[in-house]
């Protein structure tokens, strides 16, 4: 039988892994750009909340904000259903995954997109209000375009990061690839060949994120003179 | 949220009454697997960047491997995945090691550890400026004192920023050990929330810890890049 059977399991694992990942991703980059205009910003208040933001995220490991999030959002969450007379409402592990990992992911992406927004040089800036156009347009048509060529490679280092911190996850119990073969390997009495696909499985995905990302890199940088070194 | 201080501000700190126990344990894990990683990673990091063949792509691909899979998984290869093989349990020398969720841990952190931090020193040889190692050899220094005076001594200065979140990554990754039965912070958070149900507070002091912790570490790397790296600090003021 193909992996004992537990094959559809383990692929169903490696599939709840990746989506976590992806949606984790999305969640990080808004908090992100949201985080770095805040950190931008002229507003004092903003840029306080943006800097303490990162600061306290980015001192605290994932594994103790996931747990501390993970069980506080419920109990906040009972509260806050018994105060209004509801039903409760358990929140499952995979939301809680997407949301926790994109918040502490959000403090790391909200420091890559402000040197790259940083980077793009100023005078870009000024000719395209002095073509007229508004502080959107500008945005939208100059500033993004070039910021995201700065930002790949702190983008896809973060990615990679939070490709492996999904693992983590399992703890507070999501069926992921980590805990499929958990399972796997107490059922089959090898662990060690389980764990060890795990493994193969976490090397293939960021080898494949790998390979995308270089290709976005050319991508990005078509038309740009590199440097003779 | 007093009187969970008052309780168990001993077992976060230091001792859960019988051994060691919260911030102690994870600052031992941090402290051990970090000084084995640098060790280790000097030789390999000159391994790294050899034009042999032979000598840099193994190098490479134990670097690629423990760099491309997560911590944790590392962490359950050795404590869950060796201890189950029977000849390991057969052997009383290997079955006294893997059996203890210290020693796994530790294995594992170190590991994971070295192959970050050989790249990075990997990173900062090839850095070296081309005239610095002409100029070595024009004294006629062999290979293994250009690496003694000139390469190395210059290149762990420059990889000094690089390392130092290394190893502030590195604390935010002793956390897993709880998973191998280590006592460290983590561990005592969760034991603390499942007697107290108490988790922000519970959590919120590991975090507050483990914070100072980081704090202290980014505090005593800038001195160290300001007597290390002080050519490099700007002109003026």
């Amino acid at each position: 039988m193909w992996l004992e059977g537990y094959g559809p399991l383990i692929l169903a694992g490696t599939w709840m892994t990746i989506k976590l990942a992806l949606l984790s991703l999305l969640v990080a980059v808004v908090i992100g750009l949201l985080g770095a205009l805040a950190k931008l910003s002229p507003n004092r208040l903003l840029r306080n909340v943006a800097t303490g933001y990162t600061t306290l995220i980015r001192g605290i490991p994932d594994l103790v904000l996931m747990l501390l999030l993970f069980y506080s959002i419920q109990i906040w969450l009972n509260e806050l259903t018994d105060w209004l007379g509801w039903e409760q409402i358990s929140i499952d592990p995979f939301s809680t995954g997407v949301l926790t990992l994109g918040f502490i992911y959000g403090a790391y992406f909200t420091e890559t997109f402000r040197g790259a927004f940083q980077s793009v040089p100023s005078g870009q800036l000024e000719a395209g209000y002095a073509y007229g156009m508004t502080g959107p347009q500008v945005f939208r048509r100059i500033l993004f375009g070039q910021m995201m060529r700065f930002a790949l490679p702190g983008i896809g280092n973060n990615w990679q990061v939070l490709v492996k911190a999904t693992a983590l996850v399992s703890i507070i119990g999501l069926a992921d690839v980590v805990k499929v073969t958990q399972e796997a390997g107490k059922g089959t009495y090898n662990m060690f060949g389980f764990v060890l696909l795990a493994a193969l499985i976490y090397l293939a995905l960021t080898t494949v994120s790998n390979l995308v990302l270089m290709w976005l890199e050319r991508r990005y940088t078509a038309g740009v003179r590199s440097m003779p070194l | 949220m007093i009187d969970i201080l008052n309780e168990y501000w001993k077992a976060y700190l230091f001792s859960d009454g019988t051994r060691w126990s919260g911030l102690v344990v994870t600052l031992w894990l941090l402290a051990i697997s970090v000084a084995i990683g640098f060790v280790m990673a000097i030789p390999l990091a000159v391994a790294r960047v050899s034009s042999n063949k032979w000598v840099s792509r193994p190098v490479w691909l134990y670097t690629y491997v423990f760099r491309g899979t997560p911590l944790y998984v590392q962490l359950l290869l050795i404590y869950t995945g060796i201890y189950s093989l029977s000849f390991v349990r057969s052997t009383s020398l290997l079955d006294a090691f893997f059996r203890d969720g210290m020693h796994c841990a530790i294995l594992a952190f170190a590991l994971n550890t070295c192959a970050y931090t050989t790249e990075i020193f990997a990173g900062a040889i090839r850095a070296t400026a081309h005239g610095e190692v002409e100029a070595a050899r024009a004294y006629g220094m062999s290979k293994f004192t250009q690496f003694r005076r000139i390469i190395l001594p210059s290149a762990l200065r420059r990889a000094l920023p690089g390392y130092s979140n290394e190893v502030i990554l590195m604390l935010h990754c002793t956390s897993v050990a709880f998973t191998a039965t280590v006592p460290d912070l983590l561990k005592v958070a969760r034991d603390v929330n499942s007697a107290t149900y108490q988790s922000f507070e519970a959590f919120g002091l590991a975090a507050l810890l483990y914070l100072t912790v980081s704090f202290a570490l980014v505090w005593a790397f800038r001195q160290a890049e300001r007597r290390w790296l002080a050519f490099q600090r700007p002109l003026g003021k």
